[in-house]
């Protein structure tokens, strides 16, 4: 029998040992030595890896840090950008929002036309409370006429030039308004006051007048169309001495926030003071 | 050019009041910067135009405000005699000149107001008026006077530039 060389002894021995490692760690023998022997290969490559990593940091972070506030600076402005654009449709949105209510509110009473108008400034004089829009006889403004929003009555016009008008408050010290109360249907006087509030005076000691009575233009004078929404009592003062009672008033508009108003263009004023008689006239 | 210069001074300061400073209320009082520039430009001792500022002040009021024909005119004007009084009186100290003028103005001005509006049928009580609005008025006017004062006297030297001795 003819031996077999030593060299293909060997390689055999070697092959099968190889197969036989291969077949254990294909069944799964081998992961507790395989661990063992890899685990402190893996670490040594991890520190080998962090460090040439920070290395490699160490070396590209000035143009990294370069790029990343560009980057920065860029999406400040985008930021940036976006805020505004955020507060000009915030504006937008508020802006459809009021004028969606005016329209509403035109649209509910279509026995009167509308032009709207923005509030544009306010008197130059702490005494008066008067405001300034921008619309003016070029636009078929004219002297008197009523100004409303969606919320009640402002007041009316008492100047106007070619592009802008001015607007005295319900809430000016020389307004004087004949209203109507609702339920009781009294007929009262409401005047405007230096501090910008309103009061009612003039109510007859036999009407009922109750905290959140509605008040009401009563068209009396013929200054300002009837039914149109002024305010809520807010405290009734009674004495039996008085000739009339006099209440407090909340108007429902917010006269510091006015912004968008409406202008009944199809009311004239009527001029009734030659009806009114003088101590002359016979 | 000075006295030209004066219409779109007083028109700028004008609208930002009307727009801005109206709204900015303590209590009810407010700044009056028209009234606050002509004190100002009066109280600059090389100017010579004040008197026409006072009156092209009074007359852009007039336009703006609902207050009774001829208040702003009068108003103004008197505000800027006060003013030129006071210069040749206390010249030394033009800041104390502008602190006084400044709250006579208000007052006088408050005061042609009070009177024009009790004449046209619309009384307002006096004493309510000067707590609510006069008061707080002449305190934020006098906020107003310094950097008024400053502007204005730059703009003196600008517009009258002084000649030096050599």
């Amino acid at each position: 029998m003819k031996r077999l060389p030593t060299r293909t002894l060997q390689t055999i021995v070697l092959v099968l040992f190889v197969v036989g490692a291969i077949l254990l760690a294909l069944g799964g023998f081998l992961t507790p030595v395989s661990s063992l022997v890899m685990g402190p290969v893996v670490d040594a490559q991890t520190w080998l890896a962090t460090r040439y990593q920070a290395i490699v940091n160490y070396f590209n972070a000035p143009q990294d840090l370069a790029r990343l506030r560009q980057t920065n600076q860029e999406l400040e402005t985008e930021v940036a950008r976006l805020e505004a654009e955020i507060i000009r449709l915030n504006q937008q949105l508020s802006e459809t929002r009021m004028l969606s209510a005016l329209v509403d509110f035109a649209r509910a009473q279509p026995e009167n036309r509308y032009l709207a108008a923005a509030v544009i400034g306010r008197d130059p004089s702490p005494f008066l409370q008067y405001v300034i829009i921008n619309r003016g006889s070029d636009d078929g403004l004219r002297r008197g006429m009523p100004v409303v929003t969606d919320r009640g009555l402002v007041g009316r016009i008492s100047r106007v030039t070619a592009s802008a008008a001015s607007i005295q408050l319900i809430t000016d010290p020389s307004t004087s308004i004949n209203v109507r109360l609702e339920p009781s249907r009294a007929q009262a006087v409401l005047q405007g006051t230096l501090t910008g509030e309103v009061s009612l005076e003039q109510i007859p000691q036999s009407a009922t007048v109750q905290p959140g009575d509605l008040l009401l233009t009563s068209g009396l004078g013929g200054n300002y169309p009837s039914n149109i929404v002024i305010g809520q009592v807010t405290g009734v003062r009674s004495r039996d001495i008085d000739l009339f009672q006099s209440a407090s008033v909340q108007p429902t508009v917010d006269f510091d926030q006015l912004e968008i108003v409406l202008v009944i263009t199809n009311f004239s004023p009527i001029d009734s003071s030659p009806l009114v008689p003088t101590p002359q006239s016979p | 050019m000075a006295t030209l210069l004066a219409i779109p001074i007083l028109g700028i300061l004008l609208i930002l009041q009307t727009a801005i400073f109206s709204d900015l209320m303590l209590l009810h009082g407010t700044a009056d910067l028209v009234l606050v520039a002509v004190t100002a430009w009066a109280l600059q001792k090389q100017v010579e135009t004040a008197w026409q500022w006072g009156i092209i002040g009074g007359l852009l009021v007039t336009i703006a405000s609902a207050l009774p024909l001829g208040v702003a005119l009068i108003a103004y004007p008197v505000v800027v005699g006060i003013a030129i009084l006071l210069r040749q009186r206390v010249w030394q100290v033009p800041v104390l000149a502008m602190f006084v003028s400044t709250i006579i103005g208000t007052f006088v001005l408050h005061a042609i107001s009070l009177v024009a509006l009790r004449l046209v049928g619309s009384p307002l009580p006096i004493l309510e008026s000067l707590e609510l609005i006069t008061l707080p008025s002449i305190l934020l006017n006098l906020l107003v006077a310094i950097p008024a004062f400053v502007i204005f006297s730059d703009l003196a030297d600008w517009l009258y530039p002084q000649e030096i001795e050599v």
